[in-house]
């Protein structure tokens, strides 16, 4: 495999709050390479989305600050540069789509202001040139009859469409890393299949490096090639698909694979996760999955786990794979 | 024959009229519920499912006389609501209760969670004090809440303890139905199946029958006895929960579940990705109103609406099965 587009290494993110420090990304590293899609998981207040904010350096200050670690893209560091050459980066090199597509785009604005806008930037595109060029960028996400639709505003659009005209914008660098923060949770299912297609196909034309933020575990069982699973901030267990979902390590991912319903099979129970989200602010000492965990021991409540390497690739954060 | 069913609706529509144009002159109308039919079971769940704008939330604002159907008809127990006078449609109105996507929104932050749980009952029946506190206590009980959490504000809870918090208000009058409109879609993951598996345990207690609305198809399937599907306004397949998730007919059926993606990284190779967007329900197209999507379009399609009718033991909407003689219904009974 090619030297990877982002590697992420123990990377800190806290927020100040006035009940306490809270870690929403703990010591969280992971390396996705051209060409690869490595899934998110978790769920609200899991760190998923901090993550992505903090690789863009675009967590919500002064609350939350990047405390430690590096975030290296195509060997440098972003928690390096300055806020200028930041801005350089940000959408030419790294890319994000957001979940809802009328918070990426300015409804005042047409569809064809706002898709011009990076091209400019970006290739010093103007007049015919940069028109011709926006055509092709809508056509490229699938958007029909391109021409007439520069004309149209957001509000104008269907969800589906607009979702594809923030994938042309995201792309018309093109980056070298597409960050996709559930980027289809606002769309029916049968546009969502249509949706995922595109994805896949810009990945493959521009070999984009992409992080692919999700609860959905059937997504990531369809669009990904490697996982990291997180809870609590930390990631608990990280490796390739086909290895987790088909054995996975941590008992916080086997539980949540099997919690979800399966179509075609019909146990009458689900197999639940009994207890609340964790609450940030108060972790108990030790794992942070200790108090829910089915499989919990004395050990799990005293100290916390460490990373563990299990297989080539695959990491998990728990004390039953602890060498004994 | 079998006992009426807890509730029938017959030919159900609903039709908004937008005003447009200058001065509101010109009126559209969206056909938002066409003419749809389908009966729910004493204790058990009927599942609806749809993208959105296919009219299952306006079914169920129907259900809970929300909106008054344009026509149609709706019977609860036998009885035709249209029919029912002042006191029938409070006997209604209590036998029928609701539990909503978002229990951040349905719930009032200014009051304590044993007022809410006990409000229904307070406007219901008027009960002393010691009656009250003996039925809130009874009622968390049955979600599986301490006691304590009735002197709590609903901000003090998880989304899936609130939510817990609502279907006790929901069942505070022992209602027959319970309509869920996406009830677990705001919860986290790890808590869905706590919620599902409740919901499930309390019909097996109380008996109650639930129309269940969701777009998470695999949960719909795992909840429910029947299945109908619907498309701009219209049922285009319904029957048994489990034929209608593993084995579709109709061809947007088909798309549909193929869009719920498995949780198998293996099984990606028989997806159906449809093409174009869902219509306005405000023009629907002509024949199929699914035609325009259609991998399997002919020409008929875009002529005539295929009705609803029997194919291997469910209703179909679809002129890939054409209908055996005698064998037309538009109702399951």
């Amino acid at each position: 495999m090619s030297a990877a587009v982002i590697d992420v290494r123990n990377l800190k993110t806290h927020i100040v709050t006035r009940w306490g420090t809270i870690k929403a990304v703990d010591d969280v590293s992971f390396t996705v390479a051209p060409g690869e899609t490595l899934g998110l998981v978790g769920e609200s207040g899991s760190g998923k989305s901090m993550t992505c904010l903090s690789i863009l350096r675009l967590v919500p200050r002064p609350a939350a600050r990047i405390v430690g670690g590096a975030v290296i893209l195509d060997g440098e560091d972003l928690l390096e540069k300055s806020e200028r050459e930041m801005q350089r980066i940000r959408g030419r090199r790294v890319a994000m789509i957001l979940q809802d597509p009328m918070s990426s785009l300015n409804p005042v604005f047409s569809v064809g202001m706002q898709v011009r806008e990076p091209l400019a930037g970006y290739h010093g595109l103007s007049g015919r040139a940069l028109r011709s060029r926006a055509v092709d960028l809508l056509a490229s996400v699938g958007i029909s009859s391109p021409a007439s639709r520069l004309a149209a505003f957001p509000h104008q659009l269907s969800g589906g469409m607009r979702q594809r005209v923030v994938g042309a914008m995201a792309i018309a660098a093109p980056p070298r890393l597409l960050i996709a923060d559930e980027p289809t949770t606002s769309l029916d299912l049968t546009i969502q299949a249509q949706y995922l297609r595109l994805l896949e196909e810009l990945q493959e034309r521009y070999r984009l490096a992409m992080i692919f933020v999700t609860h959905n575990l059937g997504i990531v069982a369809k669009m990904c090639d490697r996982v990291a699973v997180m809870y609590a901030g930390r990631i608990v267990e990280a490796g390739p698909v086909e290895e987790i979902f088909r054995a996975p390590l941590h008992p916080y991912t086997r539980a949540l694979l099997e919690s979800v319903p399966r179509l075609g099979e019909s146990a009458e129970w689900l197999t639940a996760i009994e207890g609340q989200p964790p609450d940030l602010a108060a972790l108990p000492r030790g794992c942070a999955f200790a108090p829910r965990c089915p499989r919990v021991m004395d050990r799990c409540r005293a100290e916390e786990p460490p990373e563990l390497a299990i297989a080539p690739g695959h990491s998990t954060r728990c004390w039953l794979h602890a060498p004994a | 024959m079998s006992p009426a069913p807890l509730l029938e609706a017959t030919r159900l529509t609903k039709h908004f009229a937008l005003r447009r144009g200058l001065l509101g002159r010109r009126t559209d109308i969206v056909r938002a519920v066409d003419s749809i039919s389908f009966t729910i079971e004493a204790g058990q769940t009927l599942g609806l499912v749809g993208e959105s704008g296919c009219g299952k939330t306006t079914t169920s604002r129907m259900i809970l006389r929300v909106e008054p159907p344009t026509s149609g008809d709706i019977r609860f127990e036998g009885a035709p609501l249209a029919a029912l006078d002042r006191e029938g449609l409070r006997h209604y109105r209590r036998s029928v209760q609701a539990v909503f996507q978002d229990p951040y929104a349905s719930l009032d932050p200014r009051m304590r969670v044993a007022a809410i749980v006990g409000e229904p009952l307070v406007i219901g029946q008027r009960p002393t004090g010691t009656e009250l506190r003996r039925r809130v206590r009874e009622l968390l009980d049955l979600v599986g809440l301490p006691e304590r959490a009735g002197r709590l504000f609903p901000h003090e809870f998880s989304g899936g303890q609130r939510q817990r918090i609502a279907i006790a208000r929901a069942l505070a009058l022992s209602p027959k139905l319970v309509v869920l409109d996406e009830p677990v879609s705001a919860l986290d993951v790890s808590i869905r199946a706590q919620i599902l598996n409740l919901l499930h345990d309390l019909q097996r207690r109380l008996g109650i029958s639930y129309l269940f609305i969701a777009h998470d198809l695999a949960a719909v399937a795992h909840m429910s006895h029947t299945i109908a599907v619907m498309y701009l306004g219209r049922i285009v397949e319904m029957g048994a929960a489990a034929e209608v998730a593993l084995r579709p007919k109709h061809p947007y059926t088909q798309a549909l579940f193929s869009a719920a993606l498995p949780l198998d990284p293996g099984g990606r190779s028989e997806e159906i990705i449809l093409s174009g967007e869902i219509p306005s329900p405000l023009t629907p197209p002509p024949g199929c109103r699914f035609h325009t999507r259609c991998s399997h379009v002919m020409d008929r399609c875009r002529r005539d609406e295929p009705p609803l009718h029997t194919e291997s033991g469910r209703l179909v909407a679809c002129h890939l099965y054409p209908q055996g003689e005698g064998m037309r219904t538009t109702a399951s009974r």
